[in-house]
């Protein structure tokens, strides 16, 4: 265990824990909006399929020397683009699709990065980096995260409709192939960014966590978003003291963090309706 | 000139035809209900009425200024999540949608319409209420408060009251009697509940595998497919729906 004071010097913190504290809330922010909607829709998996085949283009990007989130985002935006389609046609299932194209991915990034010999730079993105990422790195994430938060705002509305009755708001009219692409867009923006901070490993269960957490609390769309956003922001907090304090890594602290803040949520929904039954 | 018109319709389903030649109309202040054995195309005959299916041949247009985005469509309860967290004005905002496709958020009249139709359909009380946590047909109201935010002059019905106790369906044909007749809304109406159909509609729609029939309901009642569906229907299951059964009336009579 460490002293926590200790370690939290003024330099420590402008240096380093400032960075990561920016970059990690406005990533949080993000990946609860689109859990939100991924665990409605019903396609968790993309989340965990999208993490995958980021990982796979990482590793080869950083074998090629070719700048890692820059190359990154188009391959995976691309990627979500193809599994929506493939989870559109009737022939090969959606989850099967996911499996099947993600792993792909991820085994041709290991076989490069093996070839290249790189493996220890390559971790970085299986478990997060949060505490070592570049300022250009970070200002990218920051500015990203405003762009998801931004667009998912102005068609919160829409993203609604699309999620609660696909085939209703298609007969009034909405593009509702374009809203289910937007979705995927922005979840695969923010799959690219969580790896950075949480690695490839966990990105998904940041994204599906708050969402459900939030889902066993409120009662309706508007509440569930805002609670989300409130229970992964919170949660990355502690989660970045418990790991500063236990030395542990960042990703996976942030992690049982949301497993306590869910399995608590899950007491007290359980408590509740007791409660209720017995009135 | 007719709201819908279809001329010769061929539908086909996953490479296989459900639909041939089919031609009818609907004209504005109908009420028309669909009938037809399960598997004989009523759900792809819906999809092509709703614009998300193209016709594999022949032609559907719509006329007397009907656009498609006018539909106001009420769809079957499996196809909506149950368990999703949305709360009833959430839900009938959506509705909401056709009429402002680039402001990004509901306007004041949006909202206004919203929760004039919850008066309409006596929902107001709900408002706040969690979808899932409703009855099946505190459901339904919700929807069909949706679909009338989306449309005021055309209203389509997927199996309304597939689901629905008896005293509630009762209740459900009672408000849509009342949109129809006093809001002038057209209704289309798809159910396997041909009994209540010949009770409520004005023109039915027999779509079957062998033969089909349009025209009117006492048309339909004497043509030879409709006597032989009807009594085949009240045969097997009766029309539970519908009619309030025995014991329940002679209750309400000791009353």
């Amino acid at each position: 265990m460490n002293d926590l004071s200790a370690i939290l010097t003024p330099e420590y913190f402008s240096i380093i824990l400032l960075p990561a504290l920016i970059a990690g809330i406005a990533v949080s922010l993000c990946a609860s909006l689109l859990g939100v909607s991924l665990v409605l829709k019903r396609c968790s998996m993309i989340g965990d399929g999208l993490s995958h085949v980021g990982y796979g283009t990482l590793c080869i990007a950083i074998a090629m020397g070719w700048a890692p989130m820059q190359v990154t985002i188009p391959v995976v935006i691309l990627a979500a683009y193809i599994l929506l389609r493939l989870s559109e046609s009737d022939q090969v299932r959606g989850d099967t699709a996911i499996a099947l194209f993600s792993t792909s991915a991820m085994a041709l990034g290991i076989l490069v990065s093996s070839k290249a010999n790189l493996t220890t730079d390559v971790s970085h993105y299986m478990f997060g980096s949060i505490l070592t990422m570049s300022k250009s790195e970070v200002i990218l994430s920051v500015i990203l995260s405003i762009c998801v938060v931004l667009v998912y705002a102005l068609c919160y509305d829409k993203i609604f409709a699309v999620t609660f009755d696909e085939n209703f708001a298609r007969a009034t009219g909405l593009n509702v192939r374009f809203y289910n692409l937007l979705i995927a867009v922005l979840t695969a923006v923010t799959v690219v960014l969580g790896m950075m901070l949480m690695g490839a490993l966990l990105i998904s269960s940041l994204m599906i966590f708050p969402a459900v957490t939030a889902m066993r609390l409120c009662k309706s769309f508007r509440k569930v978003i805002l609670a989300a956003v409130l229970i992964s922001v919170s949660c990355f907090l502690l989660g970045l003291l418990l790991s500063l304090w236990m030395d542990a890594a960042v990703g996976a602290c942030v992690i049982i963090v949301n497993l306590t803040v869910f399995l608590l949520s899950s007491l007290l929904r359980m408590l509740l309706q007791k409660r209720h039954h017995t009135t | 000139m007719a709201f819908l018109t279809c001329n010769d319709l061929t539908l086909r389903y996953d490479s296989t035809t459900v639909l041939t030649h089919l031609s009818f109309s609907v004209q504005q202040g109908d009420y028309l209900c669909i009938v037809g054995e399960n598997g004989s195309g009523k759900s792809t005959l819906i999809k092509c009425l709703l614009g998300l299916k193209q016709a594999d041949s022949g032609t559907l247009t719509l006329g007397d200024g009907l656009k498609r985005s006018e539909i106001g469509y009420l769809p079957q309860q499996s196809q909506i999540q149950r368990d999703f967290p949305a709360s009833v004005q959430e839900v009938v905002l959506s509705g909401c949608l056709n009429s402002r496709r680039l402001h990004p958020f509901y306007t004041k009249k949006d909202r206004a319409l919203a929760s004039e139709q919850m008066k309409c359909l006596r929902i107001t009380d709900l408002a706040d209420r969690c979808y899932r946590e409703l009855s099946g047909g505190q459901q339904q109201r919700v929807l069909l408060a949706r679909a009338l935010c989306a449309s005021k002059k055309l209203l389509l019905l997927d199996e309304p009251v597939t689901g629905l106790d008896p005293v509630v369906t009762t209740e459900l044909y009672g408000i849509l009697e009342h949109i129809h007749l006093d809001h002038g809304i057209t209704i289309i109406m798809v159910t396997h509940d041909v009994e209540c159909a010949v009770r409520h509609a004005k023109s039915i729609l027999h779509i079957g595998k062998k033969e089909s029939f349009f025209g009117s309901c006492e048309a339909y009642i004497n043509s030879e497919v409709g006597s032989r569906f009807l009594r085949a229907s009240g045969e097997s299951i009766g029309c539970r729906d519908c009619r309030s059964h025995p014991a329940e009336t002679e209750v309400s009579s000791h009353e």
